[in-house]
């Protein structure tokens, strides 16, 4: 269910961390409170993100909500198959559906994050 | 009965929060001339009174007057449809309802306003409407803020003065800068945007440019040169916005092929007569791509679950009741009667019937020209204009206050619209539209040339006389 190889943000990020270049998305608990997601704003390649501070939007059906940088570092790429698809957020959150690569700028950062265990906890209370 | 919601001790718990000691303070930056006072209402009248009263000071307004009146408002025939249609009960609310669906007629309204606002800019999207074209302008130069994600704007003088200032006021408090675009000073150009200095305010890397606005025509009745604008702005990476005026789209290029990326105007000429204080129309329109940086309210097109045509509002999401401080504009809403005026008006003159009012409105420009140009007040500026355009006159203000008293309103004195520029002083910007008579036209140059002691009026023409003696009824 919550992949376990993954960090999360109390605001329902997740990102993966090979090396020192981190791919950020949201979950499949955000992804289906938002419910259809029919537009994903990422920023450029090259820009700088602060941890927690907000990286873009992510517009459903009924809501727009503001995306939260799990990590410090530089943009590398955003998915650029959002564009055209971005139910694949919905469908495959961990996967086609992820959102942006990151080189990051400080990797301890990630200690600050939440586990799969963490995390289920969160989402289990509602 | 004390219905706010607020205590004294809460008032000064959020004061000591704020850190300031009245509540007086926040309105600070708001000149003490503009601010609401007290009302001193006189005592109650009879109706009989009021209604005797009410007529004395409607009787003050001057409907009598040869107008060349133009600056951004414009006079036109209004197909007595209009009117009609918009007394309809069903169509007197203002404001969308928050439950929009339900309101399936309102909402084809706006849709069908959008259609035809899309086909004479020629562009994709176009929003609900604006409170005026001032702010739909300033709400055109935040999306390219929004879109580029820079925090500056060039903005030609030519775009009329009251926009600039509105944008001013949008700009103070959101960290965003913006800079005039000098006219040109003489030559074939005179008048129109000066593409040099344009060149030179868009060439500094530390200051990149989000969008280029210019109008069409400018401020002045001239034709600018949009195409080279555009690319100018593009070229530099930045969007380009074109202020228009709706009429003229039906003789003119319309912003899309130009190449801009956002169009803007006063709507008012589409079937709303001038009014002092309005209310007027914000026209807003877009490519496709800035779709969800357009303010306002958009109604979509759709089938409902048994495959009918249905209308909805869509993009909902970027709205303020929704996205509250993130939303695409807190401060719009939208005119959907005046919104309906212009869809009536121009669905009942069709393509050919607005074609007619910009080339005759064009046409008698042409012929007032001549006759001023006769009477001694040749045109400023050498360059084409659609149907206002500025007149040098000697002592203008006085000239105007003069022909005031005379039953003509000579447009504007240039000295009032844009005081800060002593090359324009002299002028008189004038329109015609295909409301203006020859008879008009025939009694402002004659009282004009009467004025300015060029040529000695021998003879009061027939026509003249005439008219005055309409003037006077």
């Amino acid at each position: 269910m919550i992949p376990s190889d993954l960090h999360y943000t109390k605001e329902h990020e997740w990102v993966r961390v090979e090396g020192d270049v981190a791919t950020v998305g949201i979950t499949q608990h955000a992804a289906d409170q938002l419910g259809d997601i029919v537009f994903v704003e990422l920023p450029e390649p090259g820009k700088r993100l602060e941890q927690f501070a907000t990286f873009g939007v992510v517009e459903s059906v009924k809501a727009v909500s503001d995306l939260f940088a799990p990590v410090a570092g530089e943009v590398l790429e955003g998915n650029p198959g959002l564009a055209t698809t971005p139910e694949v957020v919905n469908s495959d959150p961990y996967g086609a559906g992820w959102m942006l690569r990151v080189r990051l700028s400080d990797p301890a950062q990630v200690g600050q994050l939440l586990d799969a265990a963490a995390y289920e906890a969160l989402t289990a209370e509602g | 009965m004390v219905y706010g919601p607020h205590t004294p001790d809460d008032r000064s718990r959020m004061l000591a929060a704020l850190g300031i000691g009245s509540v007086d303070e926040l309105f600070d930056v708001i000149p003490v001339s503009v601010r609401a006072r007290p009302m001193a209402l006189p005592a109650g009248m009879t109706e009989l009174d009021l209604m005797a009263r009410l007529r004395t000071l409607a009787g003050h307004n001057r409907v009598d007057l040869a107008s060349f009146l133009g600056a951004g408002v414009y006079r036109h025939h209004l197909p007595p449809v209009v009117d009609q249609i918009l007394l309809r009960g069903e169509f007197y609310t203002a404001y969308t309802p928050y439950q929009p669906e339900i309101s399936q007629g309102t909402l084809q309204t706006i849709y069908e306003y959008q259609s035809l606002l899309a086909e004479l800019t020629g562009l994709d999207v176009v929003s609900a409407s604006h409170y005026d074209g001032a702010t739909a302008t300033a709400e055109a130069a935040l999306m390219t803020c929004r879109a580029t994600r820079r925090a500056r704007v060039l903005v030609s003088r030519g775009v009329h003065p009251q926009a600039r200032q509105t944008l001013q006021t949008y700009f103070a408090g959101a960290n965003l800068a913006f800079d005039v675009v000098p006219l040109v000073a003489d030559g074939p150009a005179a008048g129109t945007t000066d593409l040099g200095a344009l060149r030179r305010l868009l060439d500094d890397p530390a200051r990149p440019v989000a969008g280029v606005m210019a109008a069409q025509p400018n401020v002045l009745g001239l034709l600018e040169p949009m195409d080279e604008v555009g690319r100018l702005a593009h070229a530099a990476g930045a969007l380009f916005v074109a202020a228009v005026e709706p009429i003229s789209l039906a003789v003119l290029a319309p912003p899309a092929a130009y190449g801009a990326d956002i169009a803007a105007g006063e709507g008012q000429p589409l079937g709303i007569p001038p009014q002092y204080g309005g209310p007027y129309l914000g026209i807003l329109a877009c490519r496709d791509s800035l779709v969800r940086q357009i303010p306002g309210r958009l109604i979509g097109m759709t089938s409902d679950a048994d495959g009918r045509r249905a209308y909805v509002m869509t993009m909902r999401a970027r709205e303020q009741d929704i996205r509250r401080e993130k939303a695409a504009s807190n401060i719009c809403t939208n005119q959907a009667l005046c919104a309906l005026a212009a869809a009536v008006y121009v669905a009942s003159l069709g393509p050919g019937g607005l074609r007619d009012v910009a080339a005759t409105g064009a046409a008698r420009a042409t012929e007032l020209e001549a006759a001023l140009a006769d009477a001694g007040a040749p045109r400023m500026h050498p360059g084409p204009y659609l149907n206002e355009f500025a007149v040098r006159v000697p002592d203008a203000i006085a000239v105007h206050r003069r022909l005031l008293h005379r039953g003509i309103l000579a447009g504007v004195p240039l000295a009032e619209l844009e005081p800060g520029d002593p090359s324009l002083a002299d002028g008189l910007l004038v329109c015609a539209t295909e409301s203006t008579t020859a008879e008009e036209i025939e009694l402002f140059a004659w009282a004009l040339r009467d004025e300015l002691g060029s040529v000695p009026g021998a003879v009061t023409p027939g026509v003249v006389a005439a008219a005055i003696g309409k003037g006077r009824r």
